[in-house]
């Protein structure tokens, strides 16, 4: 990257000093498969993403499938180590520290994952699942007992249900306990990989509305990763769009939604079906062409232009960096919509 | 044109043996399809949706079908497999939530649409694989010829359903069953899967049954739509009736809880409490009646007494809720 472009994108990305977390040009390439004679080359899931959380806030992350939103969501929380950039929790630098030394920093960001029995011990009850934090923390049993007690009410189960087993659970009820162990030591920030898609509709609902009322009540901060846009309007303060590893726009939930400035948003968007058969058929639709395409064969300039419908000359040679549009949002578009 | 509607369900059953108990999947629900028509049959996991389309189909396993599906006026339920087999991917054919389980991951996409084609109609191996590589065009997949070559992992997704949807046309059927098409895929994608459907149904006068638990798709291709909870029919409108005049709690409370584009901000998710019945024990008489904000608070004895039955309460719209009045 030449000082230019690491100046432009210092100019649309200022640190902001009360972030709670700051990502700056986060990268991850998984090393590619071995060959005969040599190791294909590596994939870039995840390239050059960057943005801050303020305490307290949601932001949201939506992407299609093999966008980097998940990869991304783990690297913050060191589930995966970045191969490039830094992630930092308020003013820290986590991506470096060991294991060891992360160890009381990680009680201030966790995480809750899509599928809610596979990130569950089938062995243990709810009770262990959920002191398993704090007895980690190092909290004594009465404690543990204590504030386990206090969560299961927090997240809306009974305690009777602590003596019993995940299996014996409905998935809404299993994603409770999932919240309640995130919860546990007191988190400033939750990153939640798809929440609620393995839900029942009538489900969702009532997760979410857990999660949005135990930001009112606890003041934690949401990094909420989901393919669904209504889903991800609902919960979110800000909201970036992924596409094939990049943010491909960032902004206010508003802006972001109501006038879309990168293509691809846009298409996304109108790409949601509504639950309204009146708009529906009144809708304008902008129909992509193709898939997404694979991040192990990136297409050349904007990865957006085989697909998109105002690409240009310019598109295919030239990636475009995220710079700020006119109004608040970021995009990374040569371009725009106005 | 025959008098017969398209596809014709009465008072349909569905039970399966287990180790617990019987569980009644599909409670007899009543529904028809016409031709160049598209049914959504919506509903959460566990009502019986799916296992009412493959009663249809007659792919069931160990499961006790009663009552009638007739397809062009020809009774399906309890016809022995082998005729079954005439009528399945021929006049009827099936599209599944998953390309790559549904394909055969050893031989070639173009080979088993022509194998099913050959099945119906005979002629050369070759015939048929022409025919294969005219289908899989139809359905707008690049170079057909090349593509009809390559194996389903080939294929990405949207490709692979575009395949199955080709599959299930190669015997030009007159109904197309489609079990949550496009759950599984990108939504950009499933936007042009839902449009290829519309396309092909325009051209070719096809009967849909869509099966799924989007209302948004419902939104979006349904003319009449089923709405299906705890094994039985709750409610039953044309689209237009059903998303802008909903009478059945339970379809009230699923828009309700629905988060969507278009809402006001800040709007609260009025989310359904509790979670869906189970069918090994369901609840006593209207199966949503322990969620029901409406029997909450009545506490009507006719919600726990027998099972509401689907009543007329306006113009093509049924619900069967015993607490709606019926003012038409």
């Amino acid at each position: 990257m030449t000082t230019e472009t690491l100046h432009a994108a210092d100019r649309a990305q200022p640190a902001l000093s009360d972030a709670l977390l700051s990502v700056r040009d986060l990268g991850m390439t998984f090393p590619g498969a071995r060959g005969v004679l040599r190791r294909m080359p590596g994939v870039r899931a995840v390239d050059g993403v960057s943005f801050d959380v303020r305490p307290g806030e949601t932001l949201g992350l939506v992407g299609e499938s093999g966008c980097g939103k998940s990869t991304t969501g783990r690297m913050l929380v060191r589930l995966l180590d970045p191969t490039a950039g830094t992630v930092a929790f308020r003013g820290q630098d986590i991506t470096r520290t060991s294991q060891g030394r992360l160890r009381p920093l990680r009680s201030k960001f966790q995480m809750i994952f899509q599928d809610p029995f596979a990130s569950l011990n089938p062995r243990q009850t709810v009770q262990q699942i959920i002191a398993a934090p704090l007895r980690a923390q190092g909290a004594s049993s009465g404690e543990i007992a204590r504030e386990v007690r206090d969560l299961v009410q927090l997240v809306g189960l009974a305690p009777e249900h602590l003596e019993r087993y995940p299996h014996q659970f409905s998935g809404g009820q299993a994603q409770r306990i999932g919240i309640a162990r995130a919860l546990a030591t007191r988190p400033e920030l939750v990153v939640a990989d798809e929440p609620v898609s393995a839900l029942d509709v009538s489900i969702q609902a009532q997760i979410v509305g857990l999660m949005e009322r135990l930001q009112r009540e606890l003041g934690v901060a949401y990094v909420f990763i989901a393919h669904d846009l209504a889903v991800v309007k609902h919960i979110s303060h800000r909201v970036a769009v992924m596409y094939l590893g990049r943010i491909v726009e960032i902004g206010d939930k508003d802006d972001v939604y109501q006038r879309p400035a990168h293509p691809y948003t846009k298409a996304l968007l109108s790409a949601v079906p509504l639950p309204d058969p009146a708009a529906e058929r009144a809708r304008e639709r902008i129909v992509l062409l193709g898939d997404p395409p694979s991040p192990a064969n990136p297409p050349s300039g904007c990865t957006f232009h085989p697909r998109c419908p105002k690409a240009q000359a310019r598109c295919r040679e030239e990636a475009p960096l995220l710079t700020l549009t006119t109004r608040a949002q970021q995009v990374a578009c040569h371009y725009p919509e106005t | 044109m025959t008098p017969h509607p398209l596809l014709e369900v009465r008072d349909l059953a569905v039970e399966f043996p287990t180790a617990e108990g019987t569980v009644r999947a599909v409670k007899g629900i009543d529904f028809t399809v016409e031709r160049g028509r598209t049914l959504g049959i919506v509903g959460e996991s566990g009502s019986g949706k799916s296992v009412t389309s493959l009663a249809v189909m007659g792919l069931h396993r160990g499961a006790t079908v009663t009552g009638s599906a007739k397809l062009d006026g020809t009774e399906l339920i309890g016809t022995p497999d082998d005729r079954l087999r005439a009528l399945r991917g021929r006049k009827m054919a099936m599209v599944f939530q998953d390309a790559l389980t549904a394909l055969h991951p050893y031989f070639t996409v173009g080979d088993q649409i022509a194998e099913a084609y050959r099945q119906h109609f005979g002629g050369t191996r070759k015939a048929a694989l022409a025919r294969a590589v005219d289908v899989l065009g139809d359905v707008g997949i690049p170079e057909p010829a090349r593509r009809a070559r390559e194996h389903p992992h080939q294929f990405s997704g949207g490709m692979r359903q575009r395949a199955m949807i080709a599959l299930a046309l190669s015997c030009d059927p007159d109904l197309i069953i489609a079990d949550e098409p496009t759950t599984a895929l990108d939504v950009t994608v499933q936007a042009q899967v839902l449009e290829l459907l519309m396309r092909l149904q325009q051209e070719r006068g096809l009967g849909i049954v869509m099966i799924t638990h989007d209302l948004g798709v419902i939104a979006r291709v349904a003319d009449e739509v089923l709405v299906m909870y705890g094994g039985s029919a709750v409610e039953q409108a044309p689209a237009e009736k059903l998303f802008t005049a909903p009478r059945h709690p339970y379809t009230r409370g699923l828009l309700d809880s629905l988060p969507r584009l278009d809402d006001e901000d800040g709007a609260e998710l009025r989310a359904i409490p509790g979670s869906p019945p189970s069918l090994l024990a369901p609840p006593a008489g209207c199966a949503f009646h322990p969620r029901c904000p409406a029997y909450a608070a009545t506490s009507d004895g006719r919600c726990t007494g027998d099972r509401p039955p689907l009543r007329t309460v306006a113009d093509g719209h049924r619900s069967a809720c015993v607490l709606d009045e019926v003012t038409a």
